[in-house]
């Protein structure tokens, strides 16, 4: 189809770039610096979708954000993209859209019965219809509402375009680049101030790219042009095209997403699709302008029906033509300007005027050019269904009740203006509550909340002369305030037309024995009848209404609909619209892909990677890693075709049986040092600390005020002050801002000081009957005997020329040592310990084998201290000083935690020494009682005994010490399971504790 | 984002700090006899109010100090920060 619409020499798309694109699965051309909207409308295609509820034909209304119609969905490189406004799209070769909400096709569509059954969907007919039987809801009214529910289907594939995050600070922050934007930046970084300006739209200038004024004796195009060249120059102004401010957040910071890459068939290598900018701004001047307000009348949703600056700017920047045979409707001056501009280009307009007898130098100007214009005027009902084909007008009595000499009159379009209404969206997210101006019949922002300032038509300020001047003041002002310099510019003469006067009356009364739908709300098909139903029904509160009807609620968020459902309702109430209030604006004012909300950290990069330096040894040898947080960690070393439970069982019982070596960098190093730092330790640990000797190491369990345990660990002492805490690797970093905490602000007086180490510090941890004779060949020059290094002793030594610090400490309950090296060394340690214990047949060992170990000797993690569990629960109530107060001790009188029933640390065996209990099961008396069964607790950690070569679980049950020996059931309602088990010590190896101490 | 003022680093975004909660709260001494309804006030009860509040933050991603500060609940102004061992006006 060729461009029948498109003008010749008109507009500033590049004519020298012809683009095809895709619009249903059909071709089409534009041009370079079309959006979707324009190069559709070039070639008369007016029909893009189907309403939400009614699923009625939908074309465009306007020609920006604010556009409630022309939702469609993208797709892109293979990436599909919901949702995005073809006023806003701008085209690119090879591009690719479809209609929504509808089927089997935009032309006809089955879901336009709903149309005809509109009696049945009235307000709130979600709340009515779906309610009984409950019955329905889930094989009936769910998968119904579903269907009907939302525009466009999200892409469940993975995102592979990039998303950026920036952060960025300025002196002033400008939100839209019309005159009062462009004047503001202009007079502030003239004056020495840090600026970004950010637009929206592909092109700077806003209203002055469409209107025909004149800035010190240049065209608004031209005067915007240079000013934008000139602000580029200047290395202290940022300049950001198709960059929307979309959110007021605390303390002045701003969110602006940038579209860098949507208009181009595909990202370019190292540019991101879009980026957030998180801009902390000194001082914000608002200048996101107005949005032009519908008129009411009925069928005014049909295609065709626009707004007047719509198709004025699809005119002067697009070179397009909404239709041939115009008919204008408006209530004030600015529809005079789209209809001289049609008029320049050839079409005959005609212009229903609501005003009886207005009058301003373009008004003249219109009928100098022999323009039709009829005063007291207004259109009844647009007729035709996919395009309007006629309209009905008729002449309106002085007190617009009263309508006379209804006529059909042929016209392609409808351009209504019902004056504007200021976007003060960003204003009322910083927290200006906004007052009411009777005079434009619109909100506008009332005394600034944060550092921020309204200006130009955003404030209600709607002659160029009085923006221009008030934005170079300001623009001066506030940079005066941040810059402290005195350079002003002086501030250009203005020229234009209109009068901003503009009639009250916005909605078209019925015509006696007509019931034609007046929409309010285009993209919800909130009509004024189902206002009028609401009010009926009691709904008083806005807020209320708006949530019943939905008016507002659409993914536009009523920017055209919101101010006229206001005045309906207080027309209704007999309210003037001040006394109804309006419904909270929030952010995003445009909607924000997901994408560039979660910026860069997707995948792997949603949080860091911590590895240790023994990480390529690891590798190297087979090694399967977990996440343990933050960090890898081997979970096992695979052999030959070994799968997890064949390689944890033999290096658990290559421990039992010879040496094992576990890489333990990761669990969480703190120094604590200075004089106080034994009475620290004393009030942090539940257990005494006072009499710990250097050289020493000690274990220790640490509550929270309530009572709880926190983390355990050892810590040792290296010498008189200076103590080595260890830490689970998960609780790490909670444990650190826990001792800073007391340190800094409950105990000052202590003279400590705290510090991680975690990092600093390389460990393996040797484990095995023959760890002694490893580590007597690893340091040959230390007396590793047991009276040179006891249990719990500790030791410094020479490894091979690299210093090692050496605890006797133990996890796995066998003879063990822990050997730390500085973390550069980890490597060459690691190798030193496979290489010298070859002789004695050691085997690296991964977390699960670690489990293992830890499960049979009945030692506690994670799982049994999970935040639920005081000291007794874990059986570590023998830990527990009786004469000196610590951390959380004055919690474990409390009646509940002194109960004699509490759950209790247990070991659990199946009968069938053969069958695995799955880590979750509940432990009950009676697997056949009644649901739902009385639980007597749940089983924490689950392994393979190593020792006895049966399965071995540990569980936390009721009254645990007095269950020893009972036979009960271990039930998975998961995995469907009922395993007969008998309770057992939790200490099911080495009960005594003799290995450790060998 | 709050814009909190570090009395040791300056302004930083929030993103930087950790919450703590009430900073009127104080821990009962050490060795001391209280009753029940002591303790459950200091582990457990907290305020809520709507306006004025003063509150701890940690410069975790910072200097790692706990710091005191005056916030709105309502409005988010913060009117001042402290050290922690700073007398409060
Ligand atoms: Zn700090």
């Amino acid at each position: 189809m060729s461009q029948d619409f498109r003008l010749d020499n008109v507009g500033m798309v590049n004519r020298e770039k012809k683009i095809s694109f895709k619009f249903n699965g059909k071709k089409y051309f534009g041009f370079e610096g079309d959006t979707i909207a324009s190069a559709l409308i070039a070639n008369g295609v007016h029909l893009v979708g189907r309403s939400f509820k009614y699923h009625r034909p939908r074309g465009f209304f306007g020609v920006g954000v604010d556009e409630p119609y022309a939702i469609l969905q993208l797709d892109r490189n293979n990436e599909r993209d919901p949702n995005i406004r073809a006023t806003e799209q701008e085209i690119f070769e090879g591009l690719e859209v479809k209609s929504v909400n509808c089927w089997p096709s935009v032309n006809f569509d089955i879901g336009a019965i709903n149309n005809f059954l509109k009696m049945f969907f009235p307000a709130g007919f979600y709340y009515k219809t779906f309610m009984w039987p409950p019955s329905f809801w889930y094989k009936i009214y769910e998968p119904f509402i579903r269907m009907a529910a939302g525009f466009g289907e999200a892409s469940i594939k993975h995102d592979k375009e990039r998303y950026e995050h920036k952060y960025e600070y300025c002196d002033l922050l400008i939100t839209g680049s019309g005159p009062s934007g462009l004047a503001s930046a202009y007079a502030a970084a003239k004056n020495g101030a840090r600026v970004i300006l950010a637009e929206d739209k592909p092109r700077f200038g806003g209203s002055l790219l469409t209107s025909d004024v004149n800035i010190g004796n240049q065209t608004g195009v031209e005067w915007t042009e240079k000013i934008i060249a000139e602000l580029k120059s200047m290395p202290n102004v940022t300049v950001k095209n198709r960059s929307q401010v979309f959110g007021y957040y605390d303390h002045n910071m701003l969110v602006m997403s940038e579209r860098i890459s949507d208009h181009l068939p595909k990202t370019q290598k190292y540019l991101p699709k879009q980026r957030l900018w998180y801009i902390r701004a000194n001082e914000v001047l608002i200048s996101s302008g107005s949005i032009e307000r519908p008129l009411v009348f009925g069928n005014n949703d049909t295609p065709g029906v626009m707004l007047s600056s719509a198709a004025k700017e699809y005119m002067k920047v697009y070179g397009v033509l909404v239709g041939k045979k115009p008919l204008i409707f408006t209530n004030n001056d600015s529809g005079y300007e789209t209809a001289i501009e049609f008029k320049k280009n050839g079409v005959n307009p005609i212009i229903l005027d609501t005003r009886s007898n207005p009058s301003s130098d373009i008004i003249t100007e219109a009928k100098n050019l022999n323009i039709e214009i009829r005063f007291s005027y207004v259109v009844v009902a647009a007729k035709g269904y996919k395009k309007v084909k006629s309209a009905d007008i008729a002449k309106i009595s002085d007190d617009k009740k009263e309508l006379f000499n209804i006529e059909n009159i042929e016209c392609d379009c409808i351009c209504v203006s019902g004056f504007w209404t200021p976007s003060i969206h960003l204003a009322s997210q910083s927290g200006n509550k906004s007052k009411f101006n009777e005079k434009i019949d619109a909100f506008v922002p009332d005394k600034s909340k944060q550092k921020e300032n309204t200006i130009g038509s955003a404030n209600g300020i709607f002659t160029l002369e009085e923006t221009i001047k008030d934005a170079f003041d300001k623009g001066f002002d506030v940079s005066n305030k941040i810059t402290e310099k005195n350079n002003k510019v002086s501030v250009p003469t203005v020229v234009e037309k209109k009068s901003t006067d503009h009639d009250k009356f916005w909605c078209v009364p019925l015509p006696k024995g007509k019931s034609y739908k007046r929409f309010l709300d285009f993209q919800n098909d909130v009509a004024v009848s189902d206002i009028e139903l609401a009010l009926r029904e009691g709904f008083r509160s806005i807020e209320h209404v708006k949530r019943y009807t939905t008016l507002g609620m659409a993914t536009d968020q009523g920017k055209t609909s919101n101010l006229n459902g206001l005045q309906l309702v207080s027309d209704i109430e007999n309210k003037v619209v001040p006394q109804v209030g309006h419904t909270t604006f929030r952010p995003p004012y445009t909607p924000v892909s997901i994408g560039a909300i979660v910026g860069r950290e997707v995948g792997k990069h949603s949080k860091p990677t911590r590895k240790s330096p023994m990480h390529s040894w690891h590798e190297k040898n087979n090694a399967v890693f977990v996440d343990a947080g933050v960090w890898l960690r081997p979970r096992y070393y695979k052999q030959g075709n070994e799968g997890l439970f064949e390689a944890s069982k033999r290096e658990a019982k290559n421990v039992r049986q010879n040496v094992g070596v576990c890489d333990v960098t990761t669990l969480g190093k703190i120094d604590v040092k200075g004089p106080d730092a034994a009475e620290f330790l004393n009030r942090v640990y539940t257990n005494a600390w006072l009499k710990l000797p250097v050289g020493k190491a000690r274990y220790g369990v640490m509550l929270r005020e309530d009572g709880i345990v926190m983390d355990d660990g050892t810590t040792t002492r290296i010498s008189e002050n200076h103590y080595h805490m260890t830490t689970t690797t998960a609780q790490a970093a909670n444990v650190l801002s826990h001792l800073e905490y007391y340190l800094q602000l409950v105990w000052p007086e202590l003279n400590v000081n705290v510090v991680s180490t975690t990092e600093q510090w390389a460990g393996a941890a040797i484990a095995g009957p023959n760890s002694r004779k490893l580590l007597m060949k690893l340091f040959p020059n230390l007396d590793v005997s047991n009276e040179g290094l006891p249990f719990m002793g500790y030791k410094e030594a020479d490894l091979f020329g690299v210093p090692a610090k050496i605890y006797r400490i133990s996890f796995s309950g066998e003879l063990a040592y822990e050997i730390n090296v500085e973390s550069d060394n980890g490597y060459f340690m690691w190798e030193k310990i496979m290489e010298v214990g070859k002789e004695f047949q050691i085997q690296p060992y991964g977390t699960e084998a670690l489990s293992t170990l830890r499960i049979e000797m009945g030692h506690v993690a994670g799982s049994e201290l999970d935040g639920r569990t005081i000291p007794y629960d874990a059986s570590l109530e023998g830990l527990v000083s009786k004469k000196k107060d610590f951390i959380g001790k004055r919690s474990l009188n409390r009646s509940a935690f002194t109960s004699t029933d509490r759950e209790k640390l247990v070991g659990v065996v199946p009968i069938d020494k053969t069958t695995s209990i799955p880590e979750g099961s509940y432990i009950v008396k009676d697997p056949k009682a009644k649901l739902p069964n009385p639980k007597l607790g749940h089983v924490s950690a689950s392994c393979w005994s190593v020792e006895y070569d049966n399965p071995f679980s540990l569980a936390i049950i009721k009254d645990g010490k007095n269950m020893i020996g009972q036979k009960l059931f271990a039930m998975s309602p998961l995995k469907n399971k009922t395993i007969p088990v008998e309770i057992v010590s939790s200490h099911y190896v080495d009960p005594e504790g003799k290995r450790v101490r060998s | 984002m709050l814009y909190i003022n570090c009395p040791h680093c300056g302004l930083r975004s929030q993103n930087e700090f950790a919450y703590g909660g009430d900073a009127t709260v104080k821990r009962p001494e050490l060795n001391k006899e209280i009753s029940d309804q002591e303790w459950d006030n200091f582990v457990y009860l907290r305020k809520s109010p709507r306006g004025k509040h003063l509150e701890l933050w940690h410069h975790i991603s910072g200097c790692r100090q706990w710091i005191k500060v005056e916030r709105d609940t309502s409005t988010h102004e913060i009117f001042k920060t402290y050290k922690a061992n700073e007398a409060i006006e």
